[in-house]
């Protein structure tokens, strides 16, 4: 212990040089939600008149919006009045040191391999500094500058390039686009931007990188990528190790914007806190993540491994606008426990020649209950668009379940649409099959589950598809008897 | 006489009451191929995979020893490490796995179990495509998924395949000639021929004797409604092929065997 403390303390004086220690207690706002909450948030992030402006047009919006009751899931009524909607409210329940912190996590962290001061800011010890590997980032950015992308937290892209932030943020997700897309737009408090250039195609994979950054992205993300004509990036978001976390609700909103030629590649592992055993606790992700094919031959694509949550609430979205554009959306998620899922994707065709993808594999262990819900709408103009829906399910026992809800519109005859879809239950024969051979039954069910998601796994970039099967073996043990 | 590999004693088992296998006696010695014939729904099948761990089935009296130990307080992956090899008469899809892959696992965690050091991908694949030979394999198999559109013939040289991998003490081939050609029979024969050796025990389950034209086994014992009615010779094989299952019904299973 005294060894960490060490270390810890000797960060915190490295990077308080660097004056990445911020006070905590003046950066809060008291709890609930009126104009004068978001007047302070504006204000304590220094924001232009016009962006404080988008927040109360969105709050003023939202007041008048009922929390949708569509979705395929459960939980009790959110108080919106007594959550605290900017900064470090977190400070309070923190632990105060790691052997007040569940087992069970630490367990985790362990298992993935992730350092001790990692595990201590995962799990949310009170530390009073915010520790980064400087030095890596700040080569990281220069190497980026040189060839003109941005890429910095969505508060630092207001101050610096307002014009940019100012011309794409709300158009792919409209303030008033649905009731948790609205209140993140009224209270979002911080995020990634990313703008590549014409022509630029970026040499590294993105991200928030560092599990510590993705810890510090709170409540209500925003997130928004730009990619110019024929440029292309990949970007990483994601946390792959659970995060205590005491908020109950997370609200993000991604925008994607592509134009003509450009490639977007989006990914994420989303491991958030799911509660324990018996479903208590863990964390309501209700999240909006919509992509623009805006230009011609444009391309977005989505592959998410959703693994957390108590509630998982999302369906990243391809609009494909520019002629020969391409939407794809890859999707592993699991409801183990007492998690429940409703995610999916929707994919509209308005130009020529579209064509759209949508691979998605829901897995159900324990009393989890896992929803896909998709879209796919052919406008009347979208001449020789194509879909290819597949959609598949595993069930990991007797009171899981598993439910596929999807939609489709086709306005214009030239369409062409294809859907397949599958529920299976990983069978006692294949279970016995592989114990037969000498393999366990966890490692038994691990490699069924993985070869059952493979079409996804293997749209992710190599070290994250590595990572996403350790936490699905993780996720998946005491799944059987 | 060689040690005894298996050692069955008054083996009752069945499923949900009942029962199937109603008093089995048997043992079979290290270097020996036994043969198990009897007519459909005689429990064959549901020894092989009693043997194997299939928890599926009860089993209410009897025991079993394997080199000496208690064979049916093992786990099936146990049983898999200690050296039982089953080689199903329905071989198992599994979506996305490929077989390399599988096979690779398998033989690392049998490794394990014995304290030996896992094989990487170079060694893994040198010792592989080693065994395909003995079954004359198509090396592109090993990179589909496992079991997934084998034809009928595939599927059972693949099973063959992993028993040469694993290298089992006892090996079980529950109806391993179903759905084979004469072509395809003669290849997977051939290969569990290769596989006999002094340490080895082999169980052929099957129910008729074509195989055994190809894998000549040291005894052979008909079982008839869950009981062992005769044992014998390989001569006894072909006296059923002629004679049918009918014919040795309801003889004891002390009787004389016939033609030793």
């Amino acid at each position: 212990m005294t060894a960490t403390t060490n270390t810890i303390a000797e960060l915190a004086n490295r990077e308080y040089k660097y004056g990445f220690v911020t006070d905590i207690e003046e950066e809060r706002v008291r709890p609930g939600l009126d104009e004068d909450v978001i007047r302070q948030i504006s204000a304590k992030k220094n924001e232009p008149g016009w962006l404080l402006e988008f927040r109360l047009k969105a709050y003023r919006h939202w007041r008048t919006m009922a929390e949708p009751t569509w979705p395929n899931v459960h939980y009790p009524p959110i108080d919106y009045q007594t959550i605290v909607y900017y900064s470090a409210p977190k400070q309070r329940s923190r632990p105060g040191s790691l052997e007040q912190v569940d087992p069970k996590l630490l367990e985790t962290y362990t298992k993935l391999g992730i350092p001790l001061r990692e595990q201590e800011l995962l799990a949310g010890v009170a530390v009073d500094a915010v520790f980064d590997s400087v030095s890596v980032a700040t080569t990281f950015k220069e190497k980026l500058r040189e060839l003109g992308i941005l890429f910095c937290s969505f508060s630092e892209a207001v101050q610096n390039h307002p014009d940019l932030v100012r011309e794409y943020l709300g158009s792919v997700v409209p303030y008033s686009d649905n009731f948790f897309a609205t209140l993140n737009s009224a209270v979002f408090s911080d995020g990634s931007f990313v703008y590549v250039p014409p022509g630029v195609r970026c040499p590294m994979e993105l991200s928030t990188y560092f599990r510590i950054n993705a810890a510090a992205t709170g409540q209500f993300e925003r997130t928004l990528i730009i990619a110019d004509k024929g440029a292309y990036v990949s970007y990483l978001e994601g946390c792959t190790a659970p995060m205590r976390d005491e908020h109950q609700l997370h609200a993000a909103v991604v925008e994607l914007i592509a134009h003509d030629d450009a490639t977007i590649k989006y990914s994420t592992i989303q491991n958030w806190y799911p509660g324990d055993r018996d479903g208590k606790g863990g964390i309501y992700n209700f999240v909006t993540k919509r992509g623009k094919c805006q230009g011609r031959r444009s391309h977005i694509a989505w592959t998410q491994v959703e693994t957390g949550s108590a509630i998982t609430w999302k369906y990243p979205s391809c609009i494909l606008i520019g002629d020969h554009s391409v939407g794809e959306f890859y999707s592993v998620a699991t409801t183990m426990n007492h998690q429940q899922a409703d995610t999916g994707t929707k994919m509209i065709h308005i130009g020529r020649h579209t064509r759209s993808t949508i691979v998605s594999k829901g897995i159900s262990g324990g009393f989890g209950q896992n929803t896909y819900r998709g879209m796919v709408k052919i406008l009347p103009g979208a001449d020789q668009a194509r879909n290819f829906t597949q959609c598949d399910s595993l069930l990991i026992g007797e009171k899981c379940g598993a439910h596929t809800f999807p939609y489709i519109e086709v306005r214009n005859r030239t369409a062409r649409m294809e859907h397949e879809a599958s529920t299976s239950k990983i069978g006692e024969d294949q279970l016995f099959y592989c114990k037969q051979r000498g393999i366990g039954a966890e490692d038994a069910v691990s490699m069924i589950v993985n070869g059952f998601c493979r079409q996804v796994l293997r749209e992710l970039p190599m070290e994250f598809a590595v990572e996403a099967q350790k936490l699905l073996a993780i996720q998946l043990e005491g799944s059987v008897g | 006489m060689t040690a005894p590999i298996l050692e069955i004693r008054n083996l009752h088992a069945g499923v949900d009451g009942h029962e199937i296998l109603k008093g089995i006696d048997l043992t079979v010695r290290a270097g020996e191929v036994h043969s198990i014939m009897g007519p459909n729904g005689s429990g064959k099948s549901t020894l092989a995979q009693v043997l194997a761990g299939r928890e599926t089935y009860q089993v209410t009296a009897g025991e079993v020893r394997y080199q000496g130990k208690d064979l049916l307080a093992m786990k099936p992956e146990e049983r898999a490490c200690e050296g039982v090899f089953l080689a199903f008469q329905y071989p198992v899809e599994i979506a996305g796995v490929r077989t390399s892959y599988f096979l690779k696992t398998a033989l690392n965690a049998v490794r394990r179990y014995r304290g030996l050091e896992p094989l990487d991908a170079v060694e893994f694949l040198a010792k592989v495509k080693d065994r395909m030979k003995l079954v004359d394999m198509d090396e592109r198999l090993l990179n589909r998924a496992v079991n997934e559109g084998f034809s009928g013939g595939e599927k059972k040289r693949n099973e063959i395949l992993q028993m040469a991998v694993l290298e089992p003490k006892l090996a079980i081939l529950d109806e391993t000639d179903s759905g084979l050609d004469i072509d395809a029979l003669r290849i997977v024969a051939d290969g569990v021929n290769r596989m006999r050796g002094p340490d080895r025990a082999i169980l052929v389950v099957t129910h008729y004797q074509r195989l055994l034209n190809y894998i000549v086994p040291d005894r052979v014992h008909v079982l008839v409604d869950g009981r062992i009615v005769r044992s014998g010779g390989k001569e006894l094989a072909r006296e059923l092929e002629e004679r049918g299952y009918a014919g040795v019904e309801g003889q004891p299973a002390g009787a004389p065997a016939v033609g030793v």
